[in-house]
């Protein structure tokens, strides 16, 4: 059994009469990539500062590595790497001078240069901040974090605003963290990024926890319907579809069949039924609901409102 | 706990020394100022008190330039803050081990730094045309400017706590600066101001380090100002108590 390395219970944090989350309780476990998920202002950064010290919550117990965030900041902060939503440096500083910086704050620092060439900055050490890119500055932010060899990152919003090819590459590095047995803590607002990179996640919405779990038992638990679309020219094919067990309904448009239903064997149902009936197939495509379709369907709004 | 000052303070004198115009502004307008206006002082001396030439210029012309750099740092000092706030920049460091007077007592060993140099270029620059009596005990003015400049810098962090957006400070900076500097006692005595005028220069650092830097540079030594340095000790005390508790960091 692997241990939390974070729990948090009962969670609650105003500002002013704004309630910004409450009764957030959830666990992450040691070296695994846990998101917590949800549209703009739901509560994402608010919760993640309540536990890297940035915050001091209203209510509610958490531990970070066996720490209260509240009384031992100073020490947590030796322990964990954070990476900001829309932080900035200084406009003039260069790259090694940042590393070099950040190595300074901690008692036990790792080499800088070797962090600089890991997260492929090494023909930009000597560039001021102001002209990187906007993934070479998340790089950036995330060789910070890193500098101090932590056992938790944090990383809050990390490819919000970059381009597929830049977002594609800063997953590779997050999940390189995990993989030198770190525990990744994120929070992001992109479904899909959720769904590639978590091992698990917790579905926030207006400054609550509404479920938990994989991206998988997610899906399973609350959107378990599957579809199937078949391109035949079988005209009976439409009758041995419907006869499987959990099949809800076959739609027929000319050759192309939707074929509808739940569980999660039902792919494998109709595979085995084309090959049983020898149905010749021109094309076979399946439509699976995604974490996107668990949160409209959780909060009855899209994420994107 | 003071681990990583050092590497902080050094790092921004760097990042400082990049920036041609806040260099040329910092460093340029006090020596530029000192120079032409020794120049004029020089044609219209005969002794260091000729009642032709306003104090200011004259022989209160080294007190009067050597504030202008503790202004021009102040209002720099204004505009890093509100630009390291807005950009974020505070609240990234904050989330470090580096604690937060660690960065603010950084920021203002930088200003203190730029003031010595400043004053050092301005008095050898100048020395032509103002050439300071070997009299005048140079270290000595050197440590009272300094020590003028804490107080003085420790109410830019009640400004900057109080200026919404970085595109405010310069304007805000500027508009409490100035006055302050016309009601020091350097331009019209403080004793010739209106009563309600006195009550707010009485108030205000610079009146004390006016008061202060004028009475080392004649050689008049600390232990008769020391009502002045109680006054600017106090200030510093009380603007950065303030400071610390109304300075937002994000």
């Amino acid at each position: 059994m692997r241990q939390a390395v974070i729990q948090v219970a009962g969670l609650r944090k105003t500002y002013g009469r704004t309630v910004a989350v409450d009764e957030v309780s959830f666990d992450v476990l040691e070296g695994e990539i846990f998101g917590l998920i949800g549209p703009n202002g739901a509560g994402k950064t608010t919760t993640m500062e309540c536990l890297d010290g940035l915050r001091t919550a209203d209510r509610g117990r958490i531990s970070v590595l066996g720490l209260d965030p509240r009384r031992d900041v100073y020490a947590l902060q030796e322990r964990i790497g954070v990476q900001l939503q829309q932080a900035q440096l200084q406009k003039r500083i260069t790259v090694r001078e940042a590393v070099g910086l950040w190595a300074a704050l901690y008692r036990k620092p790792v080499d800088g240069s070797r962090l600089i060439e890991q997260l492929g900055l090494a023909d930009k050490r000597n560039a001021w901040f102001m002209t990187l890119s906007g993934g070479q500055k998340q790089r950036l932010f995330i060789a910070l974090a890193l500098i101090n060899d932590p056992e938790l990152v944090f990383l809050d919003e990390l490819t919000t605003g970059l381009d597929p090819q830049a977002r594609r590459a800063i997953w590779d590095l997050v999940r390189g963290i995990r993989h030198r047995g770190k525990t990744v803590f994120l929070t992001t607002h992109l479904m899909e990024e959720a769904e590639r990179l978590c091992d698990r996640v917790a579905i926030i919405d207006h400054g609550r926890v509404i479920d938990a779990g994989t991206p998988a038992e997610l899906v399973q638990r609350h959107c378990p319907e599957r579809t199937v679309h078949i391109a035949t020219d079988d005209a009976a094919a439409a009758g041995w579809f419907r006869a499987i067990p959990s099949v809800d309904s076959v739609e027929a448009d000319g050759s192309l069949l939707t074929i509808r239903g739940a569980g999660a064997d039902l792919v494998t149902r109709v595979i085995a039924c084309v090959a049983e009936r020898g149905i010749r197939v021109i094309d076979f495509r399946t439509e699976l609901p995604t974490l996107e379709d668990v949160f409209l369907k959780l909060t009855g709004h899209a994420i994107r409102d | 706990m003071l681990r990583g000052l050092w590497t902080l303070t050094w790092l921004e004198v760097k990042i400082f020394a990049r920036e041609p115009l806040g260099l040329i502004g910092s460093i340029g307008i006090p020596v530029v100022i000192f120079i032409t206006f020794g120049r004029i002082s020089s044609r219209a001396r005969v002794s260091s008190f000729n009642p032709d030439v306003p104090s200011a210029i004259g022989a209160d012309l080294p007190i009067m330039a050597s504030l202008l750099i503790t202004i021009s740092t102040l209002l720099s000092l204004i505009a890093i803050v509100a630009i390291y706030r807005e950009g974020g920049i505070l609240r990234r460091l904050r989330a470090t081990p580096l604690r937060p007077y660690t960065i603010l007592t950084a920021q203002v060993l930088v200003k203190l730094l730029f003031t010595a140099v400043t004053l050092a270029v301005m008095l050898l620059a100048g020395r032509r045309y103002y050439p300071v009596d070997p009299h005048v005990p140079l270290l000595s003015f050197t440590l009272a400017l300094l020590y003028c400049s804490l107080s003085i810098l420790s109410l830019g962090f009640l400004i900057a706590s109080v200026v919404p957006t970085a595109r405010f400070a310069q304007p805000i900076g500027t508009l409490i600066v100035y006055p302050m500097f016309g009601l020091s006692g350097l331009f019209v005595p403080v004793a010739a101001l209106p009563a309600a005028l006195q009550a707010v220069a009485r108030v205000l650092p610079l009146t004390y380090a006016v008061s202060l830097l004028r009475g080392i540079w004649r050689g008049e030594g600390w232990a008769a100002h020391t009502g002045d340095a109680v006054a600017l000790a106090v200030m510093f005390v009380v603007l950065t108590a303030v400071s610390a508790r109304v300075f937002r960091w994000e």
